[in-house]
């Protein structure tokens, strides 16, 4: 695996904690060191008046362009609603074995679907979608396997059945032998 | 390893087409993109798609009259049309001109992924359906042609050769050889195998029956013509027709048909109509129709027609070394179809099997091994079980010595080489008998 180590540029308001869980998640499954920093960009740009949401393949071109030097992977956490003109909305999407990713963490909250509100579900569906976006990068399709974090997921109740972690077939292909 | 499913964006709008890019190859199927139908159209040309998914409304040729020209090049491609303007009218006319599924743009991301993954599930479907009818096509070629000898080795190359063709074919060997096998081997081998074989055996009718089985008849044409009725050759329509003992039809019938063979049109008996039927004829005959040709009994016309190809099947005198497969095929189909377990043959019985001379060919072996099976013990198939007593003497042809022996050795084996009574049956003494045995160096079968 070419992985020196990962970026994690965020956009917008983020508490703190949860970047830095994010973070340690992130170095923990990929064994390699992360930068945590804070990026700024006019998210107005990139705001769709028609759809009410930001455009994810803009958004994506956008971090594209500010990958961080020295950084073999670097991805972009926002929070609001993204589109790509196709779908009606993406949690994420990445580069398949680029450079480059997005993740939001909009959706990700209870509240949104009418349950109660609880934080460790964000926190919990946000790092398995920045490693999934993470794992595109480093060239991983979706997984078949039931609880690989690769495992293609369309709604969060999706994200919640599986694990943040890679299966032992998606670690092997891209060469990472230990947690 | 699974096939990779290979997908085709077609869509006017870039942003469409790379959205839809990066969302499959995430899934790990390949993509491809066209941005109009006519660059579609050509990449179709020299490409396979499993899926193509295209847009409705484009700049030139519409989705609509793409989804059109990609059925009449593939008929069973799956298209899926999306469009941004969705009207019950266009979806109606969408599947009504074959395509898989019609969605509206933006779609929930949900929907796309259940929308490919019924699409997949409908290519597998096809791609097993397809497996399993080659399965059992390949089942009905070997099911029942039976043989290694060099000789049906033969036969079987033939068949695989003009199975692929639309030649006329006639199948000859004596009676009991399997000609209607070959002929069944020959249609299931060929691009008519999913269409009808059918069989006509022109020895069993009279001249205006099978006049009225080959072209069918309109309902009054003749009394007890109560209905209309398709004819045979209309029945093989896209198929085979089996003509057997072609050399029995009359005079009159081998004009109709030669008629029919040109011109693939015949008019119901009593009517007026002219039917077209595309079929493929297969001849058999246990006689020398090359013979009656020149004897004036059969029309040189039709010969020729019919000729194309001929495929002769040897009798099993000539091809010995297929018995005891055959034997052990009888066995298992009717101790199956007996539920019985398989019973082993003894090894005297066999040999004797292989050195009879079988007039009814393959048949009369089936026969015997069937009839053993349900007189014997159940056990072993021996040699009394097989009806081969009489006729083995009956068919000793070589001279008086070789008769003599050959029916010594019958009784004997019939009194388990007891000599007082084999004497006493041969209305010989023993001394005599002795002499003989020694003469002819007869031993029982677990001697020699």
């Amino acid at each position: 695996m070419n992985l020196q180590n990962i970026a994690l540029i965020s956009f917008g308001y983020f508490e703190k904690d949860l970047l830095e869980m994010t973070a340690d998640a992130v170095k923990q499954e990929f064994s390699t060191p992360v930068l945590l920093k804070e990026g700024h960009i006019d998210l107005s740009d990139f705001y769709d008046a028609a759809r009410r949401q930001y455009d994810g393949n803009s958004l994506l071109r956008q971090v594209d362009s500010m990958v961080v030097p020295d950084y073999s992977k670097t991805l972009g956490l926002f929070n609001v609603d993204l589109f790509i003109p196709i779908l009606t909305f993406i949690f994420g999407q990445a580069y398949l074995g680029g450079r480059s990713g997005i993740a939001s963490l909009y959706r990700f909250s209870n509240e949104r679907y009418g349950m109660i509100e609880d934080s460790r579900f964000v926190l919990d569906r946000f790092r398995k979608e920045v490693i999934h976006e993470l794992g595109h990068t480093l060239g991983l399709i979706h997984c078949h396997h039931p609880t690989c974090v690769m495992r293609s997921s369309t709604y969060v109740e999706d994200i919640d059945l599986k694990d943040q972690h890679l299966c032992p077939k998606c670690r092997d292909e891209i060469g990472i032998y230990t947690l | 390893m699974a096939k990779k499913i290979s997908i085709l964006i077609v869509d006017d709008e870039e942003s469409v087409r790379d959205s839809l890019f990066n969302w499959f190859i995430e899934d790990g199927y390949r993509v491809e993109c066209a941005e109009n139908a006519k660059k579609a159209l050509t990449m179709l040309e020299s490409d396979q798609f499993d899926i193509i998914l295209a847009d409705i409304k484009m700049p030139g040729m519409d989705g609509l009259e793409m989804l059109r020209r990609i059925k009449a090049l593939k008929k069973d491609s799956i298209v899926i049309v999306m469009t941004a303007f969705a009207t019950v009218d266009t979806a109606v006319k969408a599947l009504k001109d074959g395509a898989f599924d019609y969605v509206t743009k933006p779609f929930d991301p949900d929907d796309l992924t259940h929308l490919i993954r019924n699409a997949t599930k409908q290519i597998s479907l096809s791609e097993e359906n397809e497996t399993l009818k080659n399965k059992v096509v390949a089942l009905e070629n070997v099911e029942d042609l039976i043989g290694n000898s060099e000789a049906m080795r033969i036969v079987l190359g033939e068949i695989e050769s003009v199975a692929q063709t639309n030649s006329s074919v006639i199948i000859t060997g004596e009676s009991g050889t399997g000609k209607e096998l070959v002929a069944r081997a020959i249609h299931a081998n060929s691009p008519r195998k999913f269409f009808p074989f059918v069989s006509v055996h022109c020895g069993a009718l009279t001249e205006s029956l099978l006049e009225s089985e080959l072209f069918g008849h309109e309902k009054g044409a003749f009394t007890g013509a109560m209905y209309n009725r398709k004819g045979r050759f209309e029945m093989a329509d896209s198929g085979s027709i089996f003509l057997d003992e072609i050399a029995t039809i009359s005079t009159k019938m081998q004009v109709e048909l030669l008629r029919v063979l040109e011109s693939k049109t015949f008019i119901r008996v009593g009517g007026n109509k002219e039917i077209t039927s595309d079929f493929r004829v297969i001849c058999a005959t246990n006689k020398d129709l090359k013979m009656m040709v020149e004897n004036g009994t059969f029309r040189e016309d039709l010969f020729y027609r019919l000729n194309v190809v001929n495929i002769h099947i040897p009798p099993l005198r000539e091809r010995k070394t297929d018995i005891p497969l055959l034997v052990d095929y009888f066995i298992k189909k009717y101790c199956t179809s007996m539920n019985k377990p398989p019973i082993p043959i003894d090894q005297t019985a066999l040999k004797r099997l292989q050195d009879f001379s079988f007039p009814g060919n393959i048949r009369e072996l089936e026969n015997m091994v069937e009839r053993a099976i349900v007189v014997g013990d159940g056990k072993k198939i021996g040699l009394k079980d097989l009806p081969l007593e009489k006729t083995i003497v009956t068919n000793s042809t070589e001279s008086l010595d070789d008769f003599e022996r050959a029916f010594i050795l019958q009784v004997l084996h019939k009194y388990n080489w007891n000599i007082s009574r084999t004497a006493k049956a041969l209305k010989v003494d023993r001394v005599t008998l002795y002499h003989k045995i020694k003469k002819y160096d007869l031993k029982p079968a677990d001697q020699q």
